[in-house]
């Protein structure tokens, strides 16, 4: 049988938090798939905290996740209200359609 | 044990705030949107700001932590809080009722004092969870008031992408701020300091560390995690626009030299290398990034950017005399840009703002104080003595001289002749060229004081800049002394 360890965890976490990176930089469709994948990454973190938590035995990555997965959702709150402003000012919220202003 | 008179006496201003705030949220639901209920709110948010700022006089000037280790102050991070409640004492008193543009709603001064609540606790946490909740509570309002104007494409687009970078940054930070605890045990600083200085740190703390650098350096905007400041500088509200340029920075620069100096002091030759690669890239981006700019709030991104490399060249030596440097380039820091947003605000033509370079063409005809102002900040910011900015320059530089890092200072010293080029430029322009189209006159009573406040700061800065080093100096002591250089 196959223990799962420590690493494996963080293996998971890792590739995660990479793909959560990529769809934000690599995505070139829609806003909503980039508020996914903060998502994603915010999880990633999640895994880790608690895997390390539970294998360290110490109690507070466990309380730190809970605190990330409350400041989670009311990041998305308040990103789907941003991005409802902006739909009503552009009428898309396709990501190539951001370019008001040049970099 | 939980509640002594200590609890309730260090953390003073962040009561002060949290309860006006609260307040201010009630009055904001209940008074309507008036033009006498909007000045009555605005004027209790400065009372606010103000009794916030005569608290920090009462604060123990031991350091002491409370709420088990959550929170820490020390003589330090009392006068980073003093600058951070300036800057939005300056960034709240701005915004007239009249002159605004879609900030005038009574819900902008709950959330940037909210956002400042935010500041002081991250500039004061001690341990990984209040970390993250400060820079949360600070990121979250200003995500909002980024986006504040609803009915501008412009504001709008700057507050998505200040919100897609910020939680990326967010994410990041939070990434390394879990591998630094798996990898120690720890959450509290103290705690993950003491580990480090008895054990090797091991290739994952190292991770965690530069993700957690990455992560603060999106917050300060250094490059290559800058691109983020320019759109949104030149898309949000200008009075929001002020108040990105003056606090949020302060703020996240103290909390990577609390991470930095004080948690990571043993490690310092792996964060030294990323911090002096993020201050090289800052200062030629900013420099030559500014160059091309045609609009006045990019070109102040830009000169953002350019600034923070400076600070960060500081911070960079790893000593008290770079830790001294880094708060005083900060303090002039937070005048030169209250006051070049003040005369950025005041310009309109027929009551609209503009915010292109070439407004500001034959200025000093028509509107000679705003004029002077502007040329103040301008030698100032590029580092002409006797202002304050040579000063400002002028320590972080011989700090980094002094640790070694030579190369550093000299790219320092280059940038800032290459910056020179377009603080010049904009003083060109209001001396030197004919009036276009003349700006409005008249001008709201506040940004006229805090005009002026900013100006006899700049220019009187080389008599309080004795005290001001030697005191400075003494603070930074605070810092454990083990790992410094």
């Amino acid at each position: 049988m196959l223990e799962i360890s420590l690493s494996h965890y963080l293996t998971v976490s890792a590739i995660l938090f990479v793909f959560g990176v990529f769809g934000i930089f690599i995505n070139r469709k829609n806003v909503i798939t980039i508020l996914m994948s903060i998502e994603l990454i915010l999880l990633s973190v999640n895994i880790n905290l608690v895997a390390f938590s539970s294998f360290s035995g110490t109690l507070s990555g466990q309380i730190f996740s809970l605190f990330v997965l409350t400041v989670a959702a009311a990041e998305a709150a308040i990103g789907l209200a941003i991005l409802v402003i902006y739909f009503r000012n552009r009428g898309s919220i396709a990501v190539e359609d951001l370019n008001v202003m040049k970099g | 044990m939980l509640f002594t008179q200590i609890t309730f006496q260090a953390a003073l201003p962040e009561y002060i705030l949290a309860l006006t705030a609260l307040g201010l949220v009630l009055m904001a639901a209940f008074s309507g949107s008036t033009n006498s209920a909007k000045r009555f709110i605005k004027l209790t948010a400065l009372v606010g700001y103000l009794l916030a700022f005569a608290s920090i006089f009462v604060l123990p000037s031991e350091s002491h932590s409370i709420y088990f280790g959550l929170f820490r102050i020390n003589n330090f991070l009392i006068y980073m809080k003093a600058i951070v409640l300036i800057g939005a004492f300056f960034a709240c008193w701005m915004v007239t009722s009249d002159w605004a543009d879609g900030v005038e709603k009574p819900e902008y001064q709950v959330l940037i004092m909210l956002a400042t609540l935010g500041m002081l606790l991250m500039i004061s946490a001690n341990d990984l969870i209040s970390l993250y909740m400060g820079l949360e509570l600070q990121s979250l309002p200003l995500y909002v008031i980024a986006a504040m104007h609803t009915r501008s494409l412009k504001s709008s687009e700057a507050g998505l992408k200040y919100f897609l970078l910020g939680a990326l940054s967010s994410g990041m930070l939070l990434y390394g701020a879990s591998l630094v605890y798996g990898y120690t045990g720890f959450t509290r600083f103290d705690d993950i300091s003491s580990f480090i200085s008895q054990n090797v740190a091991s290739s994952g703390i190292i991770v965690g560390v530069v993700f957690m650098l990455s992560g603060l350096a999106f917050k300060i905007s250094a490059a290559p995690f800058h691109m983020w400041t320019p759109d949104v500088y030149e898309g949000a509200p200008t009075p929001v626009t002020a108040l990105f340029a003056i606090t949020p920075k302060v703020a996240a620069i103290t909390l990577l030299m609390n991470v930095t100096y004080f948690v990571f002091s043993d490690i310092r030759f792996e964060w030294m290398q990323v911090i002096i690669a993020l201050s090289v890239a800052s200062m030629i981006i900013g420099a030559f990034g500014a160059i091309m700019q045609k609009d006045l709030k990019r070109m102040m991104a830009y000169s953002s950017i350019a600034h923070m490399g400076y600070a960060l060249a500081g911070l960079a030596s790893g000593t008290h005399q770079g830790a001294a440097g880094v708060m005083i380039y900060l303090t002039t820091y937070v005048f030169m840009s209250a006051g070049a947003f003040s005369i950025i605000l005041m310009m309109r033509r027929d009551g609209l703002p503009v915010q292109k370079l070439s407004d500001l063409s034959g200025l000093s005809s028509t509107h000679p104080y705003w004029s002077f102002g502007l040329m103040i900040f301008m030698f100032s910011m590029a580092g002409i003595p006797p202002l304050a900015g040579f000063f400002a320059k002028w320590y972080v530089f011989l700090a980094a001289v002094n640790s070694g890092l030579i190369p550093l200072a000299i790219i320092g010293v280059l940038t800032s002749v290459v910056g020179a080029f377009y603080y010049l430029r904009i003083i060109k322009l209001m001396y030197f060229e004919d009036v276009d189209q003349p700006l409005d006159e008249g001008a709201p009573t506040e940004n006229v004081i805090i005009l002026s406040l900013s100006i006899i700061v700049t220019v009187l800065f080389l008599f309080i800049i004795g005290p001001l080093r030697e005191w400075s100096h003494g603070i930074s002591q605070t810092f454990p002394v083990s790992g410094m250089l």
